[in-house]
């Protein structure tokens, strides 16, 4: 293979990898931002969902109990962060912070035991069988993982725009009043949806520790949960559009290590950097100051 | 209209419990969230009375432990104001930590060609470079959210990371230290250069730095018309702007205020602990520094002692991890739930009646 074509299916390998927690991550997000409400908190749902699955594998032998667990966690974080939020002048942004600070501090304080041990990991679907070239091969073996997040992505994006239950997300979401006046449960609806949202971040960390990279340690995390609040921003509140986001993150993220496979790492740190510098350039780009964005939820204190 | 009498104000003692209230809540809960922790304590079979006898022990149990915890109080007082200046106007800044590495960085850089200075060139050079790297930072996150109407939390966060990004990038590439091996380094500024100590102690003069800007802070949020304009905007947006208020300078300045303060924590760092600009800059202050400024509600005062407690906390942090067997994260768990009773407690505040303004009988 030339160099091109090694960078290439490097990329390709890498974007699809990185992509997956993004995905999870940002879906949960524009769920939980749809019924007004920021959760931040989902950085740290993200890194104690990757330690609970790895643990949880390691003790049971099933990695697939592990992402059921590391599901569970995140949603339990979420129920905090739902909770506490539904109070009176609680801003849920600083909420949030403090919810990734207790998150990643009780994931890292029982993750301890877990960082030498190896678990058992999540099976890949094979979809290189086709080719003789082994790097084709080994970059096609995509995570289940993968297509679940794309599925619920579609299902989210069709519950949004065909269901009773999406329709009451999103006037909680648009409008308090409005809700208030249809008799909708508001803190119940948007307590839900935040559970939810975590829930679905800890599966991304369930990918990070059972899928790629496939460890558990406490620099596994370089904020992809908070990268994910930019990514909804950007995918502009629609589920299909966050599909897209997160596998052009995937791919600015994958940047680095793919030319790193035809021997260039200079600037290696620098290519680290790409997908923040993205994220900024985009907002840049698509954030226009003093108009609400379209697909905005108006009751969101996100961008005022 | 001439004289339109007022009603008497009977309730004299309405200030005084609203003061209490400021200092109850917050203490309430501490006490909350420390018996939460005994509880998690409890729970893993390690004793709560052993633990906060450990903390206090290594943070506050003699002079020795005192000044380690002053000394990692210093650069959280900066660090808090970083995120305390730009609250009042209703922003959350978290990215602090981007400031502290590219202040130290810059000062590290800076202090370089200087070599041969005075050494009062040299400080005031390092200074004055880490100031303006921190609020040019932090300064971009707020001409970000003013002019183009992007969220400063996400924005500054991001541009934390790529802060460290270039941090990294340039201390393991064109500035490297070739003598420094197994951590890479910008080459050392050279004792004479270093800030030495407070008088009679072994606390670098950063504790200094820090408490003089604790009190500037102060008078700057809450007795001058510049503070007041930042309150306003705080407090509704849209009323500033009727008032014609510079909303968006205001927001500039502000965070590039508090970004000069993390970058001067990040090259007191340097010039005082370090040396030179290494990993061991990317220490977590920023981050601390969130905890501490909501701690103290945003008030530059109040964020003296909270910055000693979380310092404490920290510099305790070792012997407690010993004594105890637990592991380092200990600590992360006890500030999660130290800054989750806090953040709950916000919703007290004029709840409670007996705290309320009374009505004439």
């Amino acid at each position: 293979m030339d160099q091109f074509s090694t960078v290439a299916v490097a990329l390709l390998a890498g974007s699809l990898r990185v992509s997956t927690p993004f995905l999870f991550v940002s879906i949960g997000e524009c769920l939980t931002e749809k019924a007004g409400r920021i959760n931040l908190g989902n950085e740290g749902a993200l890194v104690l969902g990757a330690m609970i699955a790895y643990a949880t594998s390691y003790e049971t032998g099933s990695p697939w109990l592990g992402l059921l667990a590391a599901m569970l966690g995140g949603a339990a974080l979420g129920a905090i962060h739902g909770a506490v939020c539904g109070l009176a002048r609680i801003n849920d942004i600083a909420m949030g912070i403090a919810i990734m600070l207790g998150g990643t501090g009780i994931a890292f304080f029982f993750g301890k035991p877990y960082v030498q041990p190896s678990a058992p990991l999540l099976p890949t679907i094979p979809l290189g069988f086709w080719s003789d070239v082994s790097q084709v091969r080994s970059a096609l073996d995509v995570s289940p993982l993968f297509f679940l997040g794309i599925g619920l992505a579609l299902a989210l994006a069709w519950i949004f725009r065909n269901t009773r239950a999406g329709l009451k997300v999103r006037i909680v979401g648009d409008s308090a009043d409005a809700a208030k006046a249809m008799g909708l449960p508001i803190e119940r609806i948007r307590l839900l949806s935040t559970v939810i949202g975590s829930g679905l971040a800890g599966i991304g960390g369930a990918f990070l520790s059972l899928c790629y990279p496939a460890s558990w340690n406490e620099g596994l995390s370089s904020g992809q949960g908070l990268v994910a609040v930019a990514l909804v921003v950007f995918a502009r509140w629609n589920p299909l559009n966050c599909i897209y986001a997160a596998l052009l993150f995937g791919a600015a993220g994958a940047l680095g290590p793919s030319l790193q496979t035809i021997g260039i790492s200079k600037g290696y740190y620098l290519f680290y950097a790409a997908p923040y510098v993205l994220t900024l350039v985009m907002m840049i780009l698509t954030v226009t100051p003093g108009r609400s964005l379209r697909g905005m939820p108006g009751e969101l204190s996100l961008v005022r | 209209m001439t004289s339109q009498q007022l009603p008497p104000v009977l309730d004299r003692s309405y200030p005084l419990r609203r003061a209490l209230e400021a200092l109850l809540v917050p203490l309430m809960a501490l006490v909350l969230a420390a018996g939460a922790f005994s509880l998690f304590l409890v729970f893993l079979e390690k004793s709560p009375v052993d633990f906060f006898a450990l903390v206090w022990r290594g943070a506050f149990g003699s002079w020795f432990s005192f000044q380690n915890t002053l000394q990692r109080a210093a650069p959280l007082l900066l660090t808090a104001l970083c995120v305390a200046l730009p609250a009042h106007l209703g922003l959350v800044v978290i990215g602090g930590e981007g400031a502290v590495v590219l202040g130290g960085l810059a000062g590290a850089a800076v202090a370089l060609p200087l070599l041969g200075a005075p050494p009062v060139i040299v400080q005031l050079a390092m200074g004055l470079a880490g100031v303006m790297a921190g609020a040019a930072w932090i300064g971009f996150a707020g001409w970000l959210r003013a002019r183009r109407g992007i969220n400063e939390t996400i924005s500054s966060l991001l541009l934390a990371y790529v802060a460290l990004a270039l941090f990294n990038h340039i201390v393991e590439g064109p500035l490297r230290d070739p003598l420094s091996l197994n951590k890479p380094s910008t080459a050392p500024i050279g004792d004479a250069n270093m800030i030495g100590t407070l008088p009679g102690t072994e606390v670098h003069p950063g504790l200094a730095f820090g408490i003089i800007a604790c009190f500037a802070f102060w008078v700057l949020i809450y007795r001058t018309s510049f503070g007041f304009s930042c309150r306003v905007t705080g407090g509704n947006i849209r009323a500033a702007q009727l008032q014609g208020l510079p909303v968006a300078r205001l927001i500039v300045i502000a965070c590039a205020l508090g970004g000069a303060c993390a970058g001067l924590a990040g090259v007191i760092e340097v010039a005082a602990v370090h040396g030179n600009a290494n990993a061991s800059l990317a220490a977590g202050y920023g981050y601390s520094g969130i905890l501490i400024a909501f701690l103290a509600r945003h008030n530059p005062l109040a964020i003296m002692p909270m910055a000693l407690l979380v310092g404490g906390i920290t510099a305790s942090g070792g012997l407690v991890q010993r004594r105890l067997n637990v592991p380092d994260a200990t600590v992360l768990v006890l500030q999660g739930m130290i800054f989750l009773s806090i953040l709950t407690s916000e919703t007290f505040y004029g709840r409670m009646r007996w705290f309320q303004p009374r009505k004439a009988v």
